[in-house]
């Protein structure tokens, strides 16, 4: 388990390095100064020149790549160029938007896919097994967007249950902010319950015709058993690996959804900093996507070791 | 001037009166797609913070009112000094900043002298590029000594970029700004809201409305779906304009169309060939049907100009025949100037659906006449840097929001290089005289100028579209500056 473990903080560690030489450079070669931005059309040359010395612009490529890796490894991530901020703040902030947002999301999807995936599977070839495939062919064919918009017609508009978008804050009522999050984390998580509701289906007829299941039926099991108590484990190392992909994407992929909804969420704010020319944000926040989806994957390589004994002890 | 404050006075006390009696709604929530930066509106360019702190937290010398006129601000009246180079302001007694401390004629000189240092970052430092001194004479007094008589000094300080801020709270202007206004910064929600609530101690005519909340709603759709779900009362430069049928069918809005500082110009790059022959660009204003775009890329809404000024200003020129739809004709001035077709140019456009819509209508109707515009979508940030610094375009479209800016024809190293030795001694007079009609006589041969030169192709004039809900009273219905002055606003019934 330990040399297993150590393998992979190991890749972990080179995937970050290689991502934030990438990072730097994409972000580098945006063309456009930020400094010309902020000011706009009618500054002058030494205003300009004046900006660019105050955000640290001057210096070579490398020594700021330096100073920004230097940074961030003790845990300073630079101060916004447009809000004057410090990025790791702006983070928190919309990570706490953010992060219960894919998390409720997620949670949904989990919810409606296993119960369905499982239902699916112990039912092939029935009128419950088309109905829950044809259910989800459609949920992966809407785009999220589009369902998003639809219920913000038929729910906030119409019935006026919900607000069309925005986010109360925290501190103005747990149930009231989770209310505002309610549409956006069911546009989120229909495609996802789709597509691991499909998954946890053909996984579990995939281990239900393996040798192991057939001895736990001729022992003298009824299929259900069999299902619950053999099968089902070992179909997971696939689904946990969706949900594990899904989670980053939710952190970091919201963006269309938060912009239908208007949440200010971390998906936001790069789409705005990128074209705010707001360099620092757009990459420390992109490197802490990075980490996330990496240390995500990590997890779930750790826990395909729980769910399965031969990868604790080596192979 | 004096007669729009007594006019919001006497509103205020009927609405005061009356909303001791129904106990009415006093506070608003306004939508707008774009969320300031940050909140000091000395140092950057961003419209977005002119729209939520001119005249509600910060308060300049003078201001604007809703028809582009300049009034008294915290300057109640000023005197000009015969040679037209000294300006006395004479401030308003007893105005408080937010924190308490109080509002002098050291804070003004504080404030003009922040902008016009050396290592000012003030977007607009041009504005302030004419004084040699301020001074303040007492408390209540300021005053200003100009390099050369200019007309328009009053006008240059009614700029958000020329409010007043005080030494005890300019390191926090940012995020907590500290003005005269209505009213005061309350809390800001960063990516959601800024709130901002009612000053007590307002030395004018208080606000009628004790809190206003700003939000920002980039998505057009979501704009939409946010004002029919009454999430906000008012939605200011509505950015859906096919979406506006709807709403004026539906009693619960109103849709208010009024008029921008922005000329919308399809921008020609004068040095470069062949557009530095005047018959090729005159070619280009005929090629194109302004109706079609306005039609086609605005809903129909927007007024067709023929120079660079806008309409609803008195000394409006109106020169749209000069350069009216004829393709024959520029067909005619491109064999003439000795053009070889298909003529193939590079044409940016920037994000705002009245450039890349317009840009596409713009584009078949040039083809019509056998220029090729190969169309190349960029971001502002892009557009800053390769069309408006470097240079590197043919055609471009974009909206110039600045009120007053035909002074930008004289300056030969801006981004359409048009270098007229004429019209810049014109700008010059204009810019020294303070006589009002020699001042109205020379803008008006100012826009004929260059509307003979064909410098760029204009378009129209930008409108301001306000959706709000049918009780909301005193908006601003035209932008002679970005701002969303809420000082007058009430609720109706």
């Amino acid at each position: 388990m330990l040399r297993y473990t150590l393998t992979r903080l190991l890749s972990l560690a080179v995937s970050l390095a290689v991502a934030s030489v990438v990072i730097f450079m994409a972000v580098e070669i945006l063309p456009g100064d930020p400094a010309t931005l902020m000011l706009g059309v009618n500054a002058q040359e030494d205003t300009l020149a004046a900006l660019r010395e105050q955000l640290g612009l001057n210096g070579s490529l490398w020594s700021r790549y330096l100073s920004w890796v230097g940074g961030m490894l003790t845990g300073d991530f630079g101060t916004s160029y447009t809000y004057r901020t410090p990025v790791a703040e702006m983070v928190g902030e919309r990570l706490w938007i953010s992060l219960p947002l894919a998390i409720y999301a997620l949670t949904l999807s989990t919810l409606i896919a296993f119960p369905a995936g499982i239902w699916a599977a112990s039912k092939r070839g029935s009128a419950a097994d088309v109905g829950v495939m044809g259910v989800t062919q459609l949920g992966v064919a809407i785009p999220n967007f589009w369902f998003a918009m639809l219920m913000v017609v038929v729910f906030a508009i119409n019935l006026r249950w919900f607000s069309a978008g925005g986010f109360p804050g925290w501190d103005k009522g747990f149930w009231l902010s989770m209310k505002s999050l309610t549409l956006p984390a069911i546009a989120l998580a229909l495609p996802q319950a789709s597509i691991l509701a499909r998954v946890m289906r053909s996984s579990l007829l995939d281990t239900l015709s393996e040798d192991f299941v057939r001895t736990a039926r001729a022992k003298g099991l009824s299929k259900r058993q069999a299902l619950w108590r053999h099968a089902l484990r070992n179909a997971l190392i696939p689904v946990l690996t969706i949900i594990g992909l899904q989670f980053s994407f939710l952190l970091a992929g919201g963006i269309i959804i938060e912009n239908v909804f208007y949440l200010p969420g971390l998906g936001r704010m790069i789409f705005q900093a990128v074209s705010a020319r707001d360099l620092i944000v757009v990459e420390s926040v992109v490197m802490l996507l990075v980490f996330a989806v990496i240390a995500v994957n990590f997890l779930v390589e750790i826990s395909y070791a729980l769910v399965d004994p031969r990868l604790r002890h080596g192979r | 001037m004096t007669n729009r404050f007594t006019t919001v006075g006497l509103a205020g006390g009927l609405i005061f009166g009356a909303s001791v009696a129904f106990a009415q709604q006093a506070d608003i929530t306004i939508g707008q797609q774009l969320e300031p930066p940050h909140l000091d509106p000395t140092s950057a360019a961003a419209g977005a913070i002119d729209q939520v702190v001119y005249s509600n937290i910060f308060e300049g010398l003078t201001r604007f009112g809703p028809d582009g006129s300049v009034g008294p601000g915290l300057a109640r009246s000023w005197d000009v000094s015969e040679d037209g180079l000294t300006y006395t302001f004479h401030l308003a007694e007893g105005v408080k900043f937010h924190d308490g401390t109080t509002m002098d004629a050291e804070d003004v000189v504080f404030s003009l002298n922040r902008a016009r240092a050396e290592d000012s970052a003030n977007a607009q430092k041009a504005l302030f590029a004419g004084i040699t001194d301020v001074v303040a004479t007492d408390a209540a007094t300021v005053t200003v000594t100009l390099s050369n008589p200019d007309g328009a000094f009053p006008f240059k300080m009614a700029w958000g970029d020329a409010v007043i801020v005080a030494p005890e709270s300019i390191d926090g202007i940012k995020t907590t700004p500290i003005g005269t206004g209505a009213f005061m910064f309350d809390n800001w929600v960063e990516g959601d809201r800024i709130e901002l609530k009612k000053n007590p101690e307002y030395w004018g005519e208080p606000a009628m409305l004790d809190a206003v909340t700003f939000k920002f709603i980039s998505d057009p759709t979501a704009a939409f779906a946010s004002m029919m779900a009454e999430d906000v009362d008012v939605f200011a430069a509505f950015p859906a304009p096919e979406n506006l049928p709807q709403f004026d069918a539906d009693p619960r809005f109103k849709v208010l169309v009024g008029s921008t500082e922005g000329e919308t110009i399809l921008a020609i790059n004068n040095k470069q060939a062949p557009f530095d022959n005047v018959k090729v660009r005159e070619a280009v204003a005929h090629a194109i049907n302004r109706q079609e775009i306005i039609d086609g890329a605005q809903f129909g809404y927007g007024t067709p100009i023929g120079t660079h000024f806008a309409p609803h200003n008195p000394d409006y020129v109106d020169l749209t025949g000069q350069s009216g739809y004829d393709p024959e004709k520029a067909k005619m001035l491109l064999e003439e100037a000795g053009v070889t077709l298909p003529l193939k140019v590079k044409m940016t456009l920037p994000p705002p659906s009245y450039a890349r819509r317009g840009g596409e209508i713009i584009a078949a109707q040039l083809r019509q006449v056998g220029i090729e515009a190969q169309i190349e979508n960029v971001e502002w940030a892009q557009w800053l840097e390769g069309t408006f610094r470097g240079k590197d375009y043919a055609l471009t479209i974009v909206s110039h929001t600045e009120p007053m800016d035909i002074n930008i024809y004289a300056r030969p190293d801006y981004y359409f290089q048009y270098d007229n030795a004429d019209f810049q001694a014109l700008i010059a007079k204009i810019d020294v005289e303070s006589d009002p009609a020699a001042r109205s006589e020379m803008f008006k041969q100012a826009q004929q100028v260059i509307a003979d030169d064909y410098v760029n192709a204009y378009l129209f004039q930008l409108p301001l579209i306000t959706v709000a809900k049918a009780g909301v009273e005193g908006l601003w219905e035209n932008a002679p500056t970005q701002a969303a002055d809420m000082t007058a606003v009430h609720w109706a019934e």
